[in-house]
């Protein structure tokens, strides 16, 4: 059994799918702060049979976790204060993202504009639809981040 | 302030304020003939255009305003590599209010945002044309007298045709609409007015490829052109553009008061023979397109003329 240390401030991201924490330690741009980052692969789960942990310890302020939403809502957030869960987040998707996805309409505005934010609007929660602002091409593809910008 | 860049910006209740607007305009053009003095309508057409361009300068030109403008991409700053964004901001010093062309679908919505004066979509891309919707609609209101209760066929290419996009958006606002969509497969309206207009405001339609499947039962007969710009492949287009002719015999199958709509330019896909037909409107249409045109601009501009 590998035991990881607790955090006094920070999250726990849980239940992400298995394989993925790589892919959001990057998208979270974890790479970039200057703290305490442990990633754990291939743990037993019995909801999911294997999943991935992401523990960060930084300031609860630090994340942007309205952009993990949009990744994958079915991961757990576990807000950790004074080393106790202060709070357990329910992700959503997020109403609009900004530079995170390209829109692939050759026609779009977007594609002579370099300097204009790509930004999706979610136009159907049930179906999970993302639109480009401008020319309402549906997002196709899987929901993962690459940074644009 | 208050822009024109898909025809839902205005309400039901707004739209029929324009409606009436321009119905007035039509009785009484000299009442409205220096309501305008003094205000100028820059035209930023990034596309080549014949009647909207027009058109606008001849709205304008009728309230007694100016124009300034410029008619195709190589005569204007985007030659230069000029931005939409940039553009605007220029010609927002210049000009009161302005209707912007663009191949790119969303360029007006980016000019309404960087812009400080009313921005009228005059088309971008194969996207959204509201200006040629509210001519469609005040054709029909003022012909047929209402906008409900109407069985309208749009015929052509539906994949591409913005108009046709336009004016469904704006027709299922009212009651008892129907739509027959009549185009080959591979230019049947796209997914998001599909699924996102007609299925999720639960708009009954029908999509069928023969023209002479639909004629009996129509109020309106919409006709599109395939247009060629729109195509990035030859050989699709003229496997395409000949694909409907509306002609005589077609017409006869038609009832006595069915309106035979056309945005214009029409190709070879209405046959000159029936132009003659009274039902045939795609003329008249051309002269509402003017009147909606001025109607717009005065609300846009907040121009009240007692």
């Amino acid at each position: 059994m590998l035991n990881i240390s607790g955090i006094q401030e920070g999250f726990v991201l849980d239940h992400i799918q298995a394989g993925m924490s790589f892919q959001i330690y990057h998208d979270l741009k974890l790479d970039r702060l200057d703290c305490c980052v442990a990633i754990i692969k291939n743990a037993k789960s019995n909801k999911m049979g294997k999943k991935d942990i992401i523990k960060v310890e930084c300031p609860i302020d630090a994340l942007d976790l309205e952009i993990l939403g949009f990744i994958d809502h079915n991961i757990t957030v576990n807000i950790i204060k004074n080393d106790n869960i202060f709070e357990k987040r329910q992700l959503s998707l997020p109403k609009e993202v900004k530079n995170v996805i390209r829109c692939k309409n050759p026609r779009c505005i977007t594609s002579i504009e370099q300097e204009l934010d790509q930004i999706f609007v979610l136009t159907d929660t049930e179906k999970q639809v993302y639109r480009c602002k401008y020319c309402e091409t549906k997002f196709k593809g899987k929901r993962k981040l690459t940074s644009l910008k | 302030m208050k822009h024109l860049l898909n025809p839902l910006d205005f309400s039901v209740s707004e739209l029929d304020d324009l409606l009436r607007l321009a119905n007035a305009i039509e009785k009484n053009p000299e009442k409205y003939a220096h309501a305008c003095e003094g205000k100028k309508l820059a035209t930023c057409f990034y596309e080549p255009s014949t009647r909207t361009r027009l058109s606008f300068e001849a709205a304008m030109l009728n309230l007694g305003g100016s124009v300034i403008g410029f008619a195709s991409s190589d005569n204007s700053s985007a030659a230069k590599g000029e931005s939409v964004s940039d553009t605007i901001r220029v010609i927002s010093c210049y000009a009161d209010i302005c209707a912007i062309r663009h191949p790119k679908e969303g360029a007006a919505l980016v000019a309404s945002s960087r812009s400080s004066i009313p921005v009228i979509n005059a088309g971008d891309g194969g996207h959204q044309h509201p200006t040629q919707t509210l001519t469609d609609l005040l054709t029909i209101y003022s012909l047929k007298g209402h906008l409900d209760h109407l069985k309208v066929g749009l015929c052509g290419d539906l994949k591409f045709g913005r108009t046709v996009h336009s004016l469904i958006n704006a027709l299922i606002r009212y009651p008892a609409i129907e739509f027959v969509l009549i185009s080959p497969e591979e230019l049947r309206v796209p997914g998001y007015i599909r699924e996102d207009v007609l299925d999720a405001n639960h708009i009954p339609y029908k999509e069928v490829e023969r023209l002479e499947d639909a004629m009996a039962d129509l109020d309106l007969l919409y006709m599109t052109r395939v247009q060629k710009e729109r195509f990035f492949n030859e050989e699709d287009y003229i496997r395409m553009k000949d694909f409907y002719i509306l002609d005589k015999a077609k017409m006869k199958l038609a009832s006595k008061d069915m309106l035979v709509l056309h945005p214009l330019p029409r190709v070879n896909e209405i046959s000159v023979e029936v132009d003659d037909d009274p039902r045939a409107v795609y003329f008249k249409q051309a002269q509402y397109g003017v009147y909606v045109r001025m109607a717009l601009i005065l609300t846009l501009l907040d121009i009240h003329i007692q």
